[in-house]
C-alpha cells in the first residue's frame, strides 16, 4: 500500500489533465464524477496508506518515496520525493476528505456554471498541489506544492474574471503571498548554503547539531521561513490579501482560503520546527504576531456586513490562533486545531454557500434575517459550526482544540500569563461576533428575498461536516474531561510535545473554567449587543451607519490605504514615469549630437571656391603660427 | 560533421527557398519549413546518440572539425561541438522551425527573400555557437547580423527603419569593440609564444599582463553585454523586438540574445580569468540592476509587445547574475536560463503576433476579455505568464533558483535583491493577463478566432518542453555539465577573490 503513495497527489493531477484541456468538450455530468471521483479516490488510497501507516512500529513511522531526481548539480539534489509521517499524514487526511466534499457540495454549487470544467479543473489542480506541498520530502518539492497551490488560489479568486475587482483580488492575492514567498526563497537558500542539502530531515538533523539555541543561523533562517509563512497564511502584515480573497465561488473559500491552503504557514513552521525551536526570539515572534492578528481580525469580524468577509476575518484569527500555539511550541495543538478548524470552517462557509445561493447571490447579512424557518438543516449545521468556532463547551470540536492551546499557552515559558490573557479576549470576541452573525442571519424578520431550499449534494455536505464538528475534538480532551491524549501521541511521532507544565488540580479546574467562561460570556455578549432588537440599517443600501472606528474596523485597520500609499501607487508612478526609458536619453543625445557636427561640417561644404581657398589660407596661418611662435 | 552539414542545408535551403519564390510563395514556405525540420532532427538524433557516453571527465568536446582557411594568418575553419554549444544549436533548430511556421501567414510579401534571411541568420547562429576560431567567430558573428537587419527593416512594422539601424549600429559598434580585442588578443597571443593564431583553444591560457588582460576582456565584454542586453546597453532591444516581425522576434530574443551569454561563458571567463574574477562584482550588479530596472519598465509599457521586450531585459540578467557567480550552479542555471527564456519568451511573442494578426493592435488599453472569446489563446497567455513569473514546475523557475542559489554563497546581498525580481516579475506577467485576456471583453474592429490547429501545435508543444524543463531537466543539465566542469577547471579552488563551488559528487 504504501508504494501507491504517489497516487495520492497524481490522481488529482489526472483529474486536471483530463478537465483542463477538454474543458469544452466533456459533458457536465462527467464532469460531475471525474471532478469529485479523482478526489475520492486520492481520498480512499491514502487512508490505505494510513492503515499501514499504524501498524508501522512508532520508532520508525514514515514511508518515503522517490520517483526521479529533479535536479542534481553538487549537493543541489533535489528529487521528487514524498515523505509522510504523521505530521502530514494528518493534514492530508484532512486535504483529501474535507476536500472531497467541498468537490461534491460543489457539484451542485457550479450547477449553473457555464465554466463548469474549469472550476473542476483549477480544484483538482489545486489538490495536486496542496498534497505536494505537504508530502515534498525536500525543500524545492515544497515550494513547488506552495507555489502551486498559490497559483490555483490565484485562478479561483479571479474564477469570475469577466469582473475586473476580481482580477484585482486574485492578483493581490498572488502577490502579496509572493512578497512572502521572496522572503522564504532566500531562508531555502540560505539554509542550503550552510548545509548543502535541501532534504528536509537532514536539513533539520544538521542544524540540531550545528547550531545552539539563539545562533544567529538559526534566527535568520526561522525569521526567512516565517516571511513565507506570514503571506501564505494571512498574518499581520501581510494579511490584507484574505478578505479581498473572498471574490472567489463559496467552494473555493471554504477549501483554499479556509480548510487548507491558508494554513500552509503552519504547516511550514510545525516541518521546520527544529529550526525554529532553534531561535527562541522568532518562536515569541510567531506567538506575538499571532496574538495581534486574533486581536485585529476580531475586532474587523464584529463589524462586517458581508457573510463571507466575516468568515474571512474569522479565519484569520484562527489561524492567528493556530500561530500562537506554534510559538508557544504547541506545536500538536496547532495541528489539532487546524484539523478541528479546517472542518468547522469549511463547514460554516458551505453553509454561508448555501444561503447565499439560496437567495440568488446576496452577501449583505442584513438582506438576510429570519432563515432559521425556511433553512433549517443550513441553520443547524451552521449552528453547530458557529458553536465549533465560538468554542461552546463541551459538545463541539473547537472548545477542545482552543482549550489544548490555551493550556499550552499558559505554561508557555515566557509571557505565558499575558499571551493566555490576551488569547482569552480573542476567544471572548470570536463568540461574540459568531453570535452576532447567527442572529441576524438566521433570526429576526426576514429582510431579503424568499429562499428556495439547497439541493441534496449541498445538505449531505452540511450533515457530514457537522457530524465531525461535533466529534472530531473528542481525540484529545483536558484532564478534568477524560484525558484523551490521542492525538498528541499520535503525532508524537512528528512533533516535539509540548512543554506540560504539572499543574495542580486547582489550576486545571482554573484553565478548563476560564476557556468555557471565555466562550460563553461571548455568547451572552453577543446577545446582549445584538441579539436584543433588528439591527438598523438603511433602507436603500440595507447597511448600517457606521461610527469612525467602526468604519476603520470595517476597512481591516487601513493597511490597504497604508500599503497603496507607500508602496503600489509610488512603484507605478515612478514606472510610469520611466516609461519611455530614460538611459535611450543617452544614445538619443549621442545622435543628436553626431547630427549637429553633421550639420556643421555640411554647411562647410559650400562649393564655392573662395570659401575654400579662405580656410586653406587661415587654416596655413594658423599652422605657421604655431609652427614660428614660441 | 553535424554543424557543417546544417549550416550547409540552412544556406543551400534560403537560396533555394529565395529561388522557389519566384514561382510560388508556398514553395518558399515549404522549402524552409523542410531546412530547418531536417536540421532540428538531425540535431536531436546527434543529442540522442551521444546521450548515452557524454564525455565526463577528459573532455568535454563531442566533435571537432578542423581545416586550414588562410593559414598564412593563422585563421583556420575550426567547428567544435560540446554540450553547451549543442544545446544551444538545438534551441536554434527548434526556434528556427517554429519562426517558419509562425511566419506562414504573417508574411505576405517578398516571401522567398524572407526565407532566405531567417535562414541565414539561423546558419549564423549555429557557426556563433560552433565556432572555434576567433576570426571564424567574428565571421558568423557578423553573418547573423545583416540578414537580421533586413529582417527587421523590410518586415517590420510602422517604426522598423529607425528599429533596425539602431539595431545595427548598437551591434556593429560593439562587434568591432570586439574585433579591436580579437585582434589584439592575436598580437599579444603571438609575440609571446610566436605562435600567431585565431585558434581559441591556442589563447586559451594566454598569460597577459593584467593591464592588458582587462582592457582586452572589457571589449569582449561589450560586445556580449550589448547583445545579452545588460543595463545600460539595452536600449535597442525594445525598439527592435517591438517593431521586428514575429519570427524576428523570436529569434531575436530567444536566439541572438542568447550569444552574448554564450560568449561570456565560452571566451570572456576563459580567457581572462583574473581580469574577469575581479570584474565579477561590477558584472553581477549590473545583472540585477537589469532584473529589476527590466521588470520595471516592463509594467509601464502600453504596446504589449514592448512590455514582452523588457522582460527580457529583466530575465537575462539572471544569466549575467549567474555567469559571474563562478559557481557551478550559477552557470548551469545561466544555461538552463538561456533555453528556457528562448522557449518562453518565443511563445509570448508568438501569441502576441498571432494576436496582432487578428485584431490589428499591440496596445494593452485597447484589448480586454480576450479569454471569453479565445479561451485557448487566454490558457497559452496563462501558462507562459506563469513561466515568466518563474512558477515552480516551469523550466524557468530550474534556471532561476539555480542562478540564485549559485551567487548567493557569495553575494547574499545581491542575491536578495534578485530574488525580489520575482515579485516584479509576478507584478508584470499577471498585468499581461489581467489587461488583456480577463476583464470586460473589449470590442474589437476585427473577429478575433481563437487559435486555430497550426498555433495550437506550436503552444502545445512549446509547453510540454517547458515543463519537461521545470520538472525533468536533467537531460539537460546532464549534457551541459562537462561543459560547466572544463570552466570550472579554469578557475581552482583557494585562488584570490571569488571561491568556487566545488560539486560533492559525480553528476548521476
Amino acid at each position: 500500500m504504501a508504494d501507491l503513495l504517489w497516487l495520492v497527489p497524481a490522481l488529482p493531477l489526472f483529474g486536471f489533465l483530463i478537465l483542463a484541456p477538454l474543458s469544452r468538450r466533456i459533458p457536465r455530468s462527467v464532469v460531475s464524477v471525474i471532478g469529485p471521483g479523482v478526489v475520492f479516490l486520492s481520498a480512499l488510497t491514502l487512508t490505505g496508506i494510513a492503515a499501514s501507516f499504524i501498524s508501522l512500529p512508532e520508532t520508525s513511522r514514515s514511508i518515503h518515496q522517490t520517483l526521479w531526481s529533479w535536479i542534481s548539480i553538487g549537493a543541489f539534489t533535489p528529487s521528487f520525493g514524498f515523505h509522510l509521517d504523521a505530521l502530514s499524514l494528518v493534514m492530508c487526511l484532512v486535504v483529501t476528505w474535507v476536500g472531497f466534499l467541498i468537490h461534491l457540495y460543489s457539484v451542485a454549487y457550479m450547477a449553473d456554471d457555464t465554466a463548469f470544467a474549469r472550476f473542476f479543473a483549477y480544484m483538482n489542480l489545486f489538490v495536486c498541489a496542496m498534497l505536494i506541498l505537504l508530502l515534498g520530502d525536500n525543500l524545492l518539492m515544497l515550494f513547488l506544492g506552495w507555489e502551486g497551490v498559490g497559483l490555483c488560489s490565484y485562478l479561483l479568486i479571479g474564477f469570475w474574471y469577466a469582473d475586473p475587482e476580481n482580477g484585482a483580488a486574485a492578483r493581490k492575492a498572488f502577490i502579496v503571498t509572493r512578497i512572502g514567498d521572496t522572503a522564504m526563497t532566500i531562508g531555502v537558500l540560505y539554509l542550503f548554503t550552510h548545509f548543502q542539502t535541501l532534504d528536509i530531515q537532514q536539513l533539520l538533523a544538521r542544524a540540531a547539531s550545528t547550531w545552539t539555541p539563539g545562533a544567529f543561523g538559526a534566527v535568520f533562517a526561522a525569521s526567512m521561513l516565517l516571511g513565507g509563512a506570514l503571506g501564505k497564511s494571512a498574518q499581520l502584515p501581510l494579511q490584507t490579501w484574505l478578505p479581498d480573497a473572498m471574490a472567489g465561488p463559496t467552494p473555493v473559500s471554504a477549501l483554499i482560503h479556509a480548510a487548507t491552503m491558508v494554513t500552509a504557514g503552519v504547516y511550514l513552521i510545525a516541518r521546520t520546527h527544529t529550526i525554529f525551536e532553534l531561535a527562541p526570539d522568532v518562536m515569541v515572534a510567531v506567538a506575538l504576531i499571532g496574538l495581534l492578528t486574533m486581536l485585529y481580525s476580531g475586532f474587523s469580524a464584529m463589524v462586517q456586513y458581508d457573510i463571507k468577509r466575516v468568515l474571512a476575518y474569522s479565519t484569520i484569527s484562527q489561524i492567528g490562533f493556530m500561530f500562537l500555539a506554534l510559538g508557544v511550541g504547541a506545536f500538536s495543538a496547532a495541528i489539532f486545531h487546524f484539523m478541528t478548524h479546517a472542518i468547522f470552517k469549511a463547514l460554516l462557509f458551505l453553509g454561508a454557500g448555501a444561503v447565499i445561493l439560496s437567495l440568488h447571490h446576496e452577501q449583505n447579512i442584513f438582506r438576510m434575517g429570519g432563515l432559521r424557518r425556511e433553512l433549517p438543516v443550513t441553520f443547524w449545521t451552521f449552528l453547530i459550526g458557529g458553536a465549533a468556532l465560538a468554542g461552546f463547551p463541551l459538545i463541539t470540536a473547537g472548545f477542545y482544540s482552543k482549550e489544548m492551546i490555551l493550556t499550552a499557552v499558559y505554561g508557555a515559558p515566557r509571557a505565558g500569563m499575558l499571551l493566555w490573557i490576551g488569547a482569552l479576549i480573542a476567544a471572548f470576541m470570536t463568540a461574540m461576533y459568531v453570535t452576532r452573525l447567527i442572529l441576524i442571519v438566521f433570526f429576526g424578520t426576514a429582510r431579503g428575498p424568499h429562499p428556495h431550499a439547497p439541493s441534496w449534494p449541498i445538505q449531505v455536505t452540511l450533515v457530514v461536516l457537522a457530524f465531525f464538528a461535533l466529534t472530531a475534538g473528542f481525540f484529545e480532551t483536558p484532564p478534568l474531561l477524560g484525558g484523551v491524549t490521542f492525538f498528541s501521541h499520535f503525532t508524537s511521532t512528528a512533533l516535539p510535545a509540548a512543554h506540560h507544565p504539572h499543574l495542580s488540580h486547582a489550576a486545571d479546574l482554573l484553565l478548563l473554567g476560564a476557556a468555557v467562561f471565555a466562550a460563553l460570556a461571548g455568547i451572552v455578549a453577543g446577545y446582549l449587543v445584538f441579539g436584543r432588537r433588528e439591527p438598523v440599517v438603511d433602507p436603500k443600501t440595507s447597511l448600517p451607519q457606521w461610527s469612525g472606528i467602526e468604519r476603520f474596523f470595517l476597512g481591516g485597520w487601513g493597511f490597504d490605504t497604508l500599503y497603496a500609499a507607500t508602496i503600489t501607487r509610488p512603484y507605478v508612478f515612478l514606472a510610469d514615469l520611466n516609461r519611455r526609458d530614460i538611459l535611450d536619453m543617452i544614445y538619443t543625445i549621442l545622435a543628436a549630437g553626431v547630427r549637429g557636427l553633421h550639420r556643421m561640417t555640411s554647411v562647410l561644404q559650400t562649393g564655392q571656391l573662395r570659401w575654400y581657398t579662405a580656410f586653406v589660407t587661415m587654416g596655413a596661418v594658423v599652422l605657421l603660427a604655431w609652427v614660428v611662435l614660441p | 560533421m553535424m554543424p557543417l552539414s546544417i549550416m550547409l542545408i540552412l544556406t543551400l535551403g534560403g537560396l533555394l527557398a529565395w529561388a522557389a519564390a519566384r514561382f510560388s510563395a508556398a514553395s518558399a514556405r515549404w522549402i524552409a519549413l523542410a531546412a530547418t525540420v531536417a536540421g532540428f532532427a538531425w540535431s536531436l538524433v546527434f543529442w540522442l546518440r551521444h546521450s548515452a557516453y557524454l564525455p565526463t571527465d577528459a573532455s568535454p568536446w563531442l566533435l571537432e572539425l578542423k581545416a586550414p582557411w588562410i593559414a598564412r594568418y593563422g585563421i583556420s575553419f575550426h567547428l567544435a561541438l560540446d554540450g553547451m554549444s549543442l544545446i544551444l544549436i538545438i534551441l536554434t533548430l527548434f526556434l528556427g522551425v517554429l519562426s517558419v511556421l509562425t511566419s506562414w501567414r504573417e508574411i505576405t510579401s517578398r516571401v522567398g527573400f524572407f526565407h532566405f534571411n531567417l535562414l541565414w541568420i539561423l546558419a549564423g547562429i549555429i557557426g556563433v555557437f560552433s565556432a572555434m576560431d576567433l576570426f571564424l567567430f567574428y565571421f558568423f558573428w557578423e553573418m547573423m547580423l545583416i540578414p537580421m537587419y533586413f529582417l527587421i527593416s523590410i518586415w517590420g512594422h510602422e517604426n522598423r527603419v529607425y528599429a533596425a539601424v539602431k539595431f545595427f549600429i548598437f551591434t556593429q559598434a560593439s562587434g568591432l569593440l570586439m574585433l579591436a580585442s580579437i585582434l589584439s588578443l592575436y598580437w599579444w597571443h603571438g609575440n609571446l609564444t610566436g605562435d600567431f593564431t585565431f585558434s581559441y583553444f591556442a589563447m586559451l591560457g594566454t598569460d597577459l599582463p593584467p593591464q592588458t588582460a582587462r582592457w582586452i576582456m572589457l571589449g569582449f565584454f561589450v560586445a556580449f553585454a550589448v547583445k545579452l542586453p545588460m543595463v545600460p546597453f539595452h536600449t535597442w532591444l525594445p525598439d527592435a523586438h517591438t517593431e521586428a516581425p514575429t519570427a524576428g522576434s523570436v529569434i531575436l530574443a530567444g536566439l541572438l540574445l542568447k550569444t552574448g551569454g554564450y560568449g561570456l561563458m565560452r571566451f570572456v571567463l576563459p580567457l581572462f580569468p583574473d581580469a574577469s574574477r575581479e570584474f565579477a562584482p561590477l558584472a553581477m550588479t549590473l545583472g540585477v540592476i537589469g532584473i529589476i530596472y527590466g521588470a520595471v519598465l516592463a509594467l509601464a509599457q502600453t504596446d504589449l509587445k514592448r512590455l514582452v521586450a523588457y522582460t527580457s531585459v529583466s530575465h537575462l540578467g539572471f544569466v549575467l547574475l549567474g555567469v559571474y557567480s563562478f559557481t557551478a550552479l550559477g552557470w548551469h542555471g545561466s544555461m538552463m536560463q538561456m533555453i528556457c527564456h528562448g522557449i518562453s519568451t518565443g511563445a509570448l511573442f508568438i501569441l502576441v503576433g498571432g494576436l496582432y494578426e487578428r485584431i490589428h493592435t499591440r496596445d494593452l488599453r485597447k484589448m480586454g476579455g480576450i479569454w471569453t472569446l479565445a479561451p485557448r489563446m487566454g490558457a497559452a497567455a496563462m501558462i507562459f505568464a506563469m513561466a515568466s513569473l518563474g512558477l515552480p514546475g516551469m523550466g524557468n523557475f530550474v534556471s532561476e533558483i539555480l542562478v540564485l542559489a549559485g551567487s548567493y554563497r557569495n553575494s547574499p546581498w545581491l542575491t536578495a535583491v534578485a530574488a525580489l525580481g520575482l515579485v516584479l516579475a509576478t507584478v508584470y506577467s499577471l498585468h499581461i493577463v489581467q489587461k488583456a485576456f480577463h476583464g470586460k471583453t473589449a470590442t474589437f474592429d476585427h473577429p478575433l478566432t481563437d487559435l486555430h490547429v497550426r498555433e495550437i501545435v506550436v503552444m502545445g508543444v512549446l509547453t510540454v518542453v517547458i515543463l519537461w524543463l521545470g520538472i525533468f531537466p536533467r537531460p539537460v543539465i546532464r549534457l551541459v555539465n562537462p561543459a560547466v566542469m572544463s570552466i570550472q577547471s579554469i578557475y581552482p579552488e583557494g585562488t584570490a577573490g571569488v571561491s568556487v563551488h566545488t560539486p560533492g559528487g559525480p553528476l548521476s
